[in-house]
């Protein structure tokens, strides 16, 4: 199931806001078939990490490589059109459009150029059918032709997966999908991550511990933009720097439940 | 917005072009040409307007410099024909392709930049386009250029006739609706609208939403660079005023006032907007001071303008 050669591979990675270092020189592999989870408490850089990964950020030094090929100096756009995509932590949708318009809008980012004036776009099948297809799998099928600003929170959540996952990447971003999400749905989202495993690299942030423990194959720690710690979900639970910096009880609480 | 308009919409749209086509034969039998003048300049800023639209209302650009493209349509016309060159065949894809190389270089600078600071750069090229036309004393400077033979085309349309440019304007001006109707709902709208709505997210799935909302931009300044050369051809007379940033500011009100980002709203907002202004400068000298404060009042409070109202009367209706 895992390749060998990793799809994301971040080296060297540093940024600095002011005097603030976001990150500090971090290595980081996600490799396909893989999750890989970087947790750390609020203001860790995990975002900062994956906007620098995406390309919403550029990186003060530091090298990323995605499929074997450097793309630290590349656009936003270009990264996504080589498969890499990425959800928002702050729901980060068309509040004006309907839940397919959305989805269907990231599938058209895929098919080709945009430079086409003529034909209906809400009626290609191309777009809708592929788009469609992406609901499905976060089981927001439903809702097409709901408004993506009245839908719940949860399945705005949702909606942000599917758009990532309409582009038909081979990595996603994810940043903390479960997000302010009940129980119920995050045990949904941790279903729908888990489907996506097989064929992706995903690289995960997360703050809900027993959706990173049922999840994770690996996980790295982040505190103050530093990896502290990384290695296999066991090896983490177990070691004292990671609970003294960041996961105090909880992780006991959830070795022994 | 997908162009799925409700009926009520619709119908004003029919019936507010039926008007336009069939108001020669009402100033014909009531024998007042004089409204048949006001609505020509109507129709050539309603093109004016609907390219607005384009870019403002579906793409979120607001361009405080949109006059510009008229005067250079204008120009185009007028250039040509001081030096006796009268061919519209000539004339109008000069305004059209300068209006667009114009909108393709300032575009690619100004839409480097986002909210109040596009409004200000644009606002600044469009006064560069004024001050170019007043400081060149050969074409009449400050007091501008008659155009003393409006453009010809070989026989096949006489626009010395006024039905026939009446016509020909109008004919310009659905043509302009239906493209625009088109575009917005192409793929290529589709952008547009995504990189209104959201632009970080546009790219993060891919999209190099600049070079779309360039195109987008330079298509506007070429649909209003044919708004220019129309309205150079009828009033015979262009001159830097047409370029001044006020009228930049009017074309914006108008496409407010309409219902930014629907497709008939422009027009509705020109139609509006002229109309006010010439019943309210016949009533008192003091116009503005009227005129002002209601136009503000519409884009503060009135949702979508007068679309906007529109579109909530034909709900109420359900
Ligand atoms: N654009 C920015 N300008 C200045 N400082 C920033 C910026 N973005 C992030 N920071 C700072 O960088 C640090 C890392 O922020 P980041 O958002 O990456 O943390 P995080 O791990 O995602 O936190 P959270 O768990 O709250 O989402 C914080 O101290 C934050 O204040
Ligand atoms: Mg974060």
């Amino acid at each position: 199931m895992h390749n060998a050669e990793p799809l994301i591979s971040v080296s060297g990675l540093r940024k600095t806001f002011g005097g603030i270092v976001a990150t500090d020189g971090v290595d980081l592999e996600v490799r396909g078939g893989e999750i890989h989870a970087v947790i750390g408490p609020n203001g860790a850089g995990k975002t900062t990490l994956i906007a620098q990964i995406s390309g919403a950020l550029q990186p003060d030094s530091g090298v990323i490589r995605f499929a074997g090929r450097e793309i630290t100096d590349l656009p936003t756009y270009e990264r996504a059109r080589l498969g890499l995509a990425r959800s928002f932590q702050i729901t980060s949708i068309f509040h004006d459009m309907s839940v397919v318009d959305n989805v269907a809008l990231a599938v058209q980012a895929q098919d080709g150029h945009s430079y086409r004036f003529w034909r209906p776009a809400r009626t290609d099948p191309v777009l809708v059918d592929r788009a469609m297809d992406a609901l499905a799998r976060v089981g927001l099928d439903g809702r097409r032709d709901d408004n993506a600003g009245k839908i719940s929170h949860g399945e705005r959540r949702q909606l942000e997966i599917a758009m990532a996952l309409a582009a038909g990447p081979s990595a996603l971003l994810l940043d903390e999908p479960t997000a302010g999400m009940g129980r119920e749905e995050t045990a949904r989202m941790v279903e729908i991550i888990r489907s996506l495993k097989d064929d992706h690299a995903i690289l995960l942030i997360e703050h809900d511990m027993d959706a990173v423990f049922a999840l994770a194959d690996r996980i790295t720690v982040l505190v103050y933009g530093r990896i502290i710690a990384s290695g296999p979900p066991q090896t983490i639970r177990a070691d004292d720097a990671v609970r003294k910096a960041y996961l105090g009880d909880e992780v006991s609480d959830h070795a022994e439940g | 917005m997908p162009i799925r308009l409700p009926s009520l919409r619709n119908g004003v749209m029919f019936a507010g072009l039926a008007g336009f086509a069939l108001m020669p034969v009402f100033t014909g039998v009531t024998g007042q040409p004089y409204i048949l003048d006001i609505t020509m300049r109507m129709m050539c800023l309603a093109i004016a307007a609907v390219s607005l639209n384009l870019i403002l209302g579906f793409g979120g650009m607001i361009s405080f410099g949109h006059a510009a493209f008229i005067g250079i349509g204008a120009y185009a016309v007028g250039i040509p024909a001081y030096y006796g060159e009268y061919s519209g065949f000539l004339q109008i894809p000069l305004a059209v392709g300068v209006s667009a190389l114009f909108a393709l270089i300032t575009g690619a600078i100004c839409l480097r930049t986002r909210g109040v600071y596009f409004i200000m750069i644009t606002l600044a090229f469009g006064q560069m386009v004024f001050f170019t036309f007043v400081s060149i004393e050969e074409y009449g400077g400050d007091d501008g250029l008659v155009i003393d033979t409006k453009s010809e085309f070989a026989g096949l349309i006489d626009i010395e006739e006024p039905l026939a440019l009446y016509y020909l304007i109008l004919v310009c001006l659905v043509a302009a609706l239906y493209l625009v109707k088109r575009i917005v709902a192409s793929r290529f709208g589709r952008v547009i609208q995504g990189s209104k709505s959201n632009d970080d997210r546009m790219q993060a799935i891919g999209f190099n939403t600049f070079r779309y909302r360039l195109t987008c931009y330079v298509i506007a300044g070429a649909l209003c660079g044919l708004a220019g050369a129309l309205l150079g051809n009828f009033t015979g007379f262009i001159s830097p005023d047409m370029i001044d940033w006020t009228r930049s500011g009017e074309l914006i009100f108008m496409v407010v006032l309409g219902g930014a980002g629907s497709l008939f709203g422009p027009v509705l907002g020109t139609v509006v907007f002229l109309v006010l202004e010439e019943l309210l400068s016949a009533l008192t000298i003091y116009w503005q001071i009227i005129f002002g404060p209601v136009l503000i009042l519409v884009v503060l409070f009135g949702r979508g303008g007068i679309d906007g109202l529109l579109s909530r009367l034909a709900n109420a209706q359900r």
